[in-house]
Parts: structure tokens; C-alpha cells; sequence
């Protein structure tokens, strides 16, 4: 690990100068995604500023109705919050069907969201990787690429985005609430966070430099059936291969967000018009324009036969 | 006497301290100002308790709550395996909740409580979940151990205070105790020689002993 100073904030206008100000500076939350990449050098910030103490740990009700979900809030207590468990099953589920229960206890809402892909040429720095080095190449094109993506790549990246979370999220709608340098506050909706890899598979997201995330929003509650299915190659403490994050309401239409499958929660309203004539009509419009390796195809077939079985459980 | 881990972090600290005494001659010669910029300070103080007894260390901000504990506090119950989250040796309690201490630095937790394996219990004053350890034949090679202990003591915990799980039916019921629940709780904890029917047994005793 590279050396670094380091820095506790008390207040979030503190926290996002500090980190526009400083070259080389990030933000510290739980930890479990930034530490385990700073240790293989992958990430090398010379500033960490700590966002712990900053009070975003709450979970309060918006003004429109819904829930806003403080930036600090540990996966754990939002899977464990009841309204979450009621209103919001769907993410609840997502959660609970992430990494393992130590790690929940500490990993947070916003770094949830801004957790790096787990391709595995990203984490080797023996390897080209055009998301850590820009330009250096991809060894995952022709390499081992079964956990990779395989819609919204690019001839320079074909990570997929890790999280469980972001994709439950995706099907809610939620809203990503930030504070600038500056002190001026914005809502990003949550389709709009994740940037596709294009040329600049380095640049992941929207966020500017020093732009804190302080909470996400969750719209009022749609109802309807929430189911989270995640197909992995172990029961348990695995990331996904694939899965499907469903609002399924009575009259068979719904929400549809697919992880697991692209650089970032994949959803598309046209191809979810698609749910009262079942997976198979979904998947076609949703994965119209992917682009399989050999070793990832499985995942096109994978999709519709995790959507076909959430859709008979909404039925059952 | 100075103690292995601490001639270590000496030996560290003089190699940043030479490499900054080269920086600062370098740029000294460049321009006079730059030398009176205050270098960003690369270690931090921190104060907690452990085991209930508080203390405190001035610490590179590299490292990590597990190197605390078991370099400067020596405090070698509390296992390293993997050093990146998959594999929960490294189980400690913070607060009574359970974390991995690999992936978390040590200057991150100022004020706050940790208990290790050596706070649940010692030899002749057993933690119960410790004697069904024994008990139960809940380990082979025992380095996984540690981080199972605390592990299942903290879950069993999040039980009473109905935090769900993936394992969890209905998630406006509260769980109960069943092999499934305690299998999927306790899949943060890997063990390379296999023992988890035996633990989920030592654990079924405890969970039904508390019940
Ligand atoms: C072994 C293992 C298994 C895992 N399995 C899964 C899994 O199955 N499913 C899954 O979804 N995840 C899984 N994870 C990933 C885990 O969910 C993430 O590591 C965690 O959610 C990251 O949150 P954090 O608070 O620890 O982030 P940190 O590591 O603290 O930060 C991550 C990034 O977010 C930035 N950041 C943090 N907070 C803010 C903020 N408020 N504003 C702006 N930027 C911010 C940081 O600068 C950093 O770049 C696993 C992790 C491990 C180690
Ligand atoms: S897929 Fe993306 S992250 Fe993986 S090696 Fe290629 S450029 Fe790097
Ligand atoms: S040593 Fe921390 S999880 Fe393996
Ligand atoms: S007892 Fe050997 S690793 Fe678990």
C-alpha cells in the first residue's frame, strides 16, 4: 500500500472541499472496496478522508413520500429497516443477497454504488487493463471472462458492475443525492450515475471531483411483488453471474433490473413493456445488442431462465 | 524490551524518513519556500479500547485494525488469512457488531469498543460459545477459529435484534434458528479443513441454550 495522510471530516461541505482541494484524495467509507484495492496498489490515493462521522447514517421519510436513505447507512440496517423489509423488499433482498454479513456491517449506501468492478485483470497490475491504466488494453478480451459483461461493453472494457444493491435500486428508481466543492446540491437519477465504458473505461461515473454522495431516494412505494434472484456460482458470500431485481404488480406488468450482465444496473423500459408476454419476449429486447464473449454467452440463455423463474414466483 | 513488530515499524518508518529527507533536499535546492510547506502527516493517533482496556497508538495510516491488533498490540488470537475480506479470520467485534479487521484501518475507529477473541473468554473462564466450540469438535487445524467464534457470537446477536438474512422466509417474521440460517450467517467464514457440521452444532447448543 502506498503511504497516504489521512483525515477525519466533521462536516459535508469539510469533507467535499478537502477533496476538491487535494490532488490525489478520496473518500473513506467502510472501507471493504477502496482498502482491499489500495493493498494491491490498484487504487493509490494520497489523501483519504474519512466520511464516517459526517451523520448521513439515518433513514428518514422524504417529503414526496418515499424513504431517504443517508450515504452512510450500512447495508446491514437497511436491509434490517422495516419499512425497507415492507415497502422495499426487493431491496432488502438485494442486499442480504450481497457479500457476507461481516461485511455488510460495514460496507455503506454510497460506496455500495461506487464499488470498482471485479474483473480480474482490473485487480492484477501485472495485466493490461484500460480501466486502471488508460490504454494499456484489455486482457479480459480473450482472456477469462465468464463473470464479465456482455451488453453496454466496448472493444476497451467489458468489466460488469459488482454490486447486488445498485441493481435492486435501478428497478426503484432511486435518486442519488450529492453535495460540491462548491456547496450546491444535485439529484442524479440512479439510470444516469454509471457511465457505459466507451473510450474511457477509467471514467465510471458522473460524479465531479469532491462530489459527496449524502443519500439516496427512494420513490413511494410501487407495491406489487418484489422478488431478487441471484444466480452465482456458490450458494452464498459469491458475486452474481446473473440477476434479476422484479416488481412484478397484479396485472402482470412491472420492473425489470438485470445485474450481473453490463458496466452498470441494466434496465430498459421498452423491453420491461414486454412482461405480460413472459422472459423470453423481455430478454430478446433487453439483451438485443449484446455482445457475448465465448465464455460469457451463457449469460443471454441465464438471463431469461432467472427472469422466467421470478415471473412464475410473482404468479405463485 | 523491544518487540519484534515494533522494530519493524521502525525499520519502515526510517525508510519513509530517508526517502522524505532526499524529497526535501532535492526541492531545498530548487526553492527555499517549499521547505517550509508542513509535510501531510503520514501516521495518526488513536485511541480505543480493547478487550475493555483503552489504548492508545500513533500509527501509520496504512495500517489496518487487524496489523494494529496483532503487531502493536500483540494480540494474536485474531487471525490473518487472506488480508482482503473473503475469508473471516480477521472476525472482530466492534461495538458488538461483527467486521472483517483486515478490510478497515485502524485510525478509523477513535473512541470506539473492540473485542477480539481474547476478550470473550481465556482458558478457564470460557465463553459459551467457546466451550461448545471444544465441545462440538468445531475446528481441526483451529486457525479459522477465531474469526468463527466472534463470528457466530455477533450473529447470533443480529438474531435477537431481527436482522434478516438471505436464508430468512419471510422477512416481516423474524428468523429463527435453524442449520439453513446459521449456515448462510456464517458463510463470511471460511474453513479449509471442513469442519462445518460441527460448528453449526456448537452454535445450534449455544443459540438453543440462550433461547
Ligand atoms: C469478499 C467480498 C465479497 C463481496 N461480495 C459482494 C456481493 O456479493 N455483492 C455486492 O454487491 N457486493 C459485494 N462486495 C462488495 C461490497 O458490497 C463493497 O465493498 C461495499 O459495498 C463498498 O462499500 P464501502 O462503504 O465499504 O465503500 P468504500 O470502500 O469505503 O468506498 C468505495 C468507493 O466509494 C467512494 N465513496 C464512498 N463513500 C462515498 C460518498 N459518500 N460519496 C462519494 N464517494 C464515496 C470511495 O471513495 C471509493 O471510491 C463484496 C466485497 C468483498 C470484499
Ligand atoms: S474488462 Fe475492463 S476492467 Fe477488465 S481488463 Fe478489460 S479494461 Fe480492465
Ligand atoms: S483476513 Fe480478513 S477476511 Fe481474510
Ligand atoms: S479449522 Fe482449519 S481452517 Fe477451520
Amino acid at each position: 500500500m502506498r503511504a497516504f495522510s489521512y483525515e477525519r471530516a466533521s462536516t459535508i461541505e469539510a469533507a467535499a472541499k478537502a477533496a476538491a482541494g487535494t490532488d490525489g484524495a478520496k473518500f473513506i467509507a467502510g472501507g471493504t472496496n477502496l482498502l482491499d484495492l489500495m493493498k494491491l496498489e490498484v487504487e493509490t490515493p494520497t489523501h483519504l478522508i474519512d466520511v464516517n462521522r459526517l451523520g448521513l447514517d439515518r433513514i428518514e421519510p422524504a417529503p414526496e413520500g418515499g424513504l431517504r436513505v443517508g450515504a452512510l447507512v450500512r447495508n446491514t440496517d437497511l436491509a434490517a429497516d422495516e419499512r425497507i423489509r415492507r415497502d422495499y423488499a426487493v431491496l432488502a433482498r438485494a442486499l442480504l443477497a450481497g457479500a457476507s454479513g461481516q461485511l455488510r456491517n460495514r460496507a455503506t449506501t454510497a460506496g455500495n454504488l461506487l464499488q470498482r468492478t471485479r474483473c480480474p485483470y482490473f485487480y492484477d497490475t501485472n495485466q493490461p487493463c484500460n480501466k486502471r491504466q488508460p490504454g494499456s488494453g484489455c486482457a479480459a478480451l480473450g482472456g477469462f471472462s465468464r463473470q464479465l459483461a456482455v451488453v453496454g461493453v466496448s472493444d476497451a472494457c467489458i468489466a460488469s458492475h459488482p454490486s447486488d444493491m445498485a441493481v435492486a435500486m435501478r428497478a426503484l428508481d432511486a435518486v442519488v443525492e450529492t453535495v460540491r466543492p462548491d456547496g450546491t446540491t444535485r439529484s442524479i437519477p440512479i439510470a444516469d450515475l454509471h457511465r457505459l465504458p466507451g473510450d474511457t473505461p477509467h471514467v465510471e461515473h458522473v460524479l465531479e471531483r469532491g462530489e459527496l454522495i449524502t443519500a439516496v431516494v427512494l420513490p413511494k412505494p410501487v407495491g406489487g411483488k418484489h422478488i431478487y434472484r441471484k444466480v452465482r456460482d456458490r450458494a452464498s458470500y459469491a458475486f452474481a453471474l446473473v440477476s434479476i431485481a422484479a416488481v412484478v404488480l397484479p396485472n402482470g406488468t412491472g420492473r425489470v433490473a438485470v445485474g450481473g450482465v453490463a458496466p452498470k444496473p441494466w434496465r430498459d423500459e421498452a423491453a420491461e413493456r414486454e412482461l405480460p408476454n413472459g422472459a423470453k419476449a423481455v430478454t430478446a429486447k433487453l439483451l438485443a445488442n449484446a455482445r457475448p464473449t465465448e465464455q460469457n454467452a451463457f449469460k443471454v440463455a441465464l438471463v431469461e431462465r432467472a427472469l422466467s423463474a421470478v415471473l412464475a414466483e410473482a404468479r405463485g | 524490551m523491544q518487540s519484534p513488530g515494533a522494530l519493524e515499524i521502525s525499520r519502515r518508518d526510517l525508510l519513509v524518513a530517508s526517502a522524505a529527507t532526499v524529497t526535501v533536499a532535492s526541492t531545498a535546492s530548487l526553492s527555499h519556500s517549499q521547505t517550509n510547506a508542513p509535510a501531510a502527516s503520514q501516521s495518526t493517533k488513536v485511541s480505543f479500547t480493547v478487550n475493555g482496556e483503552r489504548r492508545e497508538l500513533q500509527l501509520d495510516n496504512r495500517t489496518t485494525l487487524l496489523d494494529a491488533l496483532r503487531e502493536h498490540l500483540h494480540l494474536t488470537g485474531t487471525k490473518k488469512g487472506c488480508d482482503h475480506g473473503q475469508c473471516g479470520a480477521c472476525t472482530v467485534l466492534i461495538d458488538g457488531r461483527r467486521v472483517n479487521a483486515c478490510l478497515t484501518l485502524a485510525a478509523m475507529h477513535e473512541g470506539e469498543g473492540i473485542t477480539t477473541i481474547e476478550g470473550l473468554g481465556q482458558p478457564g473462564s470460557l465463553h459459551p460459545m467457546q466451550a461448545a466450540f471444544v465441545e462440538h469438535d468445531g475446528f481441526q487445524c483451529g486457525y479459522c477459529t477465531p474469526g468463527q467464534i466472534c463470528s457466530s457470537v455477533a450473529m447470533l446477536e443480529e438474531m435477537k435484534v431481527n436482522i434478516p438474512s438471505h436464508a430468512t422466509g419471510d422477512l416481516l417474521a423474524p428468523a429463527e434458528v435453524t442449520p439453513a440460517e446459521i449456515r448462510e450467517r456464517m458463510s463470511g467464514n471460511i474453513c479449509r479443513c471442513g469442519a462445518y457440521s460441527n460448528i453449526v452444532q456448537a452454535i445450534t447448543e449455544v443459540a438453543g441454550r440462550k433461547a
